[in-house]
């Protein structure tokens, strides 16, 4: 039922959202973090500016990283300057775009995980000298586990489900930037209604199990909760 | 009462021989490339008929699946004339309406001047990283850009560089934005306003792929109605001819 090219489309699908999730754990959890012990001044503008793929529409953002990832972008000239290749139309771009879109789905499980924590576990290890780093990897981490758990899920499906900046910067690039949605979309405008049912069902299961393992097994509470048990 | 009646029959009648028919609002759904020739089209028509119509911009395979679920549009201006055939086969138009209201041209363009020479020679020289098109399966541009690359015995070698839009508009901004150093795009797209924009451009000779035939249909909702057949047959008339081709369409 489902094509060559449509197994080409999943596989490049799967490789971008672990990608995506396993570079947005590493950087989500500082920032996380941050926000979540910070009294700057600034929490709220990061705050803010983080969750703002969750506001904005996605060719909205996939037209501003178009015009910043181009040749006359600041981090198209950038990436030039560095003596790389440009980024729209690539793998490495569509990576780039995926962990900006899929930030918040990760930074804010972590967040709530953190703040659920609270401050008293840590002062108690420190009061028994641990270091700021035994702290982290002793306390922070295994209390915050169900958060991870949630915030990895979700970093992960909603890369999967991503559509509107891969139509603005993919330019459907056949095993580079040609991801299940966007395969889905060609079925449809070009009226192959059959084949779009087929890549479309294999979606919506493959999703509703990510939502199922979320609900049952990952400890989660709630959507975006993930705090301790 | 009776006299003022009668005299409010003859105001009615009077309005009558000035707008020729009543007034309508009727939806139109038009192919994204033919959008800013239709909007000039649209407002001489409304002017002169004083019929008011609503422009729907969008893809044609967009329309045709909106249509099948009932969408209320009245008339349909496609990009290409296979979905309106196949509109009139699965009688979701009024048979004998369609006609071929334009005919596109197909550019390879770039925004630098003096890139892309007038034959194509560019295409050859491999100093591009980026060729930007329509894709072959969704848009008839995109059909045509493919058909050229194989006359020109290109395909294989320029496979690896080609980025494709989902529409010509989207490979227009591929190429707009510099991401794609040229690209295929319609000749209607590289004219603002009946002017041409800046860079530099290849018409590409019509032998090398099919005509971009773009054909119009009344659906079924638009059946019998006199703004749909006024609008129609006002796309034909020799003013709106003039706006078409001072857009880059052929007709």
């Amino acid at each position: 039922m489902l094509s060559a090219e449509d197994w080409a489309a999943i596989r490049l699908t799967l490789e971008l959202a672990s990608t995506v999730t396993g570079l947005l754990l590493v950087v989500g959890t500082p920032i996380a973090l941050w926000l979540a012990r910070t009294r700057s001044p600034l929490r709220g503008v990061v705050g803010a500016v983080v969750a703002l793929p969750i506001v904005l529409p996605p060719t909205v953002l996939g037209f501003y990283l178009l015009v910043l990832l181009g040749p006359q972008g600041p981090v198209g000239q950038f990436v030039e300057a560095m003596g790389l290749a440009r980024l729209p139309f690539t793998f490495p771009g569509l990576v780039l775009a995926s962990v900006v879109y899929s930030l918040p789905f990760v930074v804010q499980p972590l967040q709530n995980a953190f703040m659920a924590i609270g401050e008293r576990p840590l002062e108690v290890a420190a009061t028994l000298r641990a270091s700021p780093w035994d702290r982290f990897v002793h306390v922070t981490l295994p209390l915050a586990r169900p958060g991870f758990v949630t915030a990895a899920i979700l970093g992960f499906a909603h890369t999967v489900g991503e559509f509107g900046v891969v139509l603005m910067i993919g330019g459907n690039v056949p095993g580079e930037t040609r991801v299940v949605s966007m395969q889905i979309y060609n079925h449809v405008e070009a009226m192959d209604y059959a084949s779009a049912h087929g890549l479309a069902g294999v979606l919506l299961v493959f999703s509703f199990l990510v939502l199922l393992m979320l609900y049952s097994v990952g400890g989660a509470r709630s959507f975006w909760g993930g705090g301790p048990r | 009462m009776t006299a003022s009646f009668h005299r409010l029959a003859i105001l009615v009648s009077c309005m009558g021989a000035v707008f020729p028919a009543r007034a309508d609002e009727i939806s139109v759904a038009v192919a994204a490339n033919f959008t800013a020739p239709m909007q000039k089209i649209a407002a001489d028509f409304e002017k002169a008929s004083g019929h008011k119509v609503q422009l729907i911009f969008g893809s044609t395979g967009k329309f045709y699946a909106q249509i099948k679920a009932g969408a209320p549009f009245l008339l349909l201006l496609a990009a290409d004339d296979e979905t309106p055939a196949r509109l009139l086969r699965e009688g979701e138009g009024v048979p004998g309406s369609s006609f071929t209201y334009a005919i596109g041209k197909l550019v390879l363009w770039s925004p630098k001047p003096g890139y892309v020479d007038d034959a194509g020679a560019v295409l050859r020289s491999g100093r591009f990283e980026r060729l930007s098109m329509a894709n072959p399966r969704l848009a008839p541009y995109g059909l045509a850009a493919s058909e050229t690359l194989k006359a020109l015995g290109l395909s294989d070698a320029l496979q690896a560089r080609i980025v494709m839009g989902e529409s010509i508009t989207q490979a227009f901004q591929f190429v707009a934005s510099g991401n794609a150093e040229l690209g295929f795009v319609a000749y209607s797209q590289v004219h603002k306003d009946g002017q041409r924009i800046e860079g530099s451009y290849w018409l590409v000779p019509s032998r090398h792929y099919t005509p971009i035939r773009q054909d119009a249909v009344i659906l079924k909702k638009g059946q019998g109605v006199p703004a749909v057949e006024a609008l129609a047959a006002y796309l034909r008339s020799r003013s709106a001819v003039t706006v078409i081709r001072s857009y880059g369409y052929e007709i």
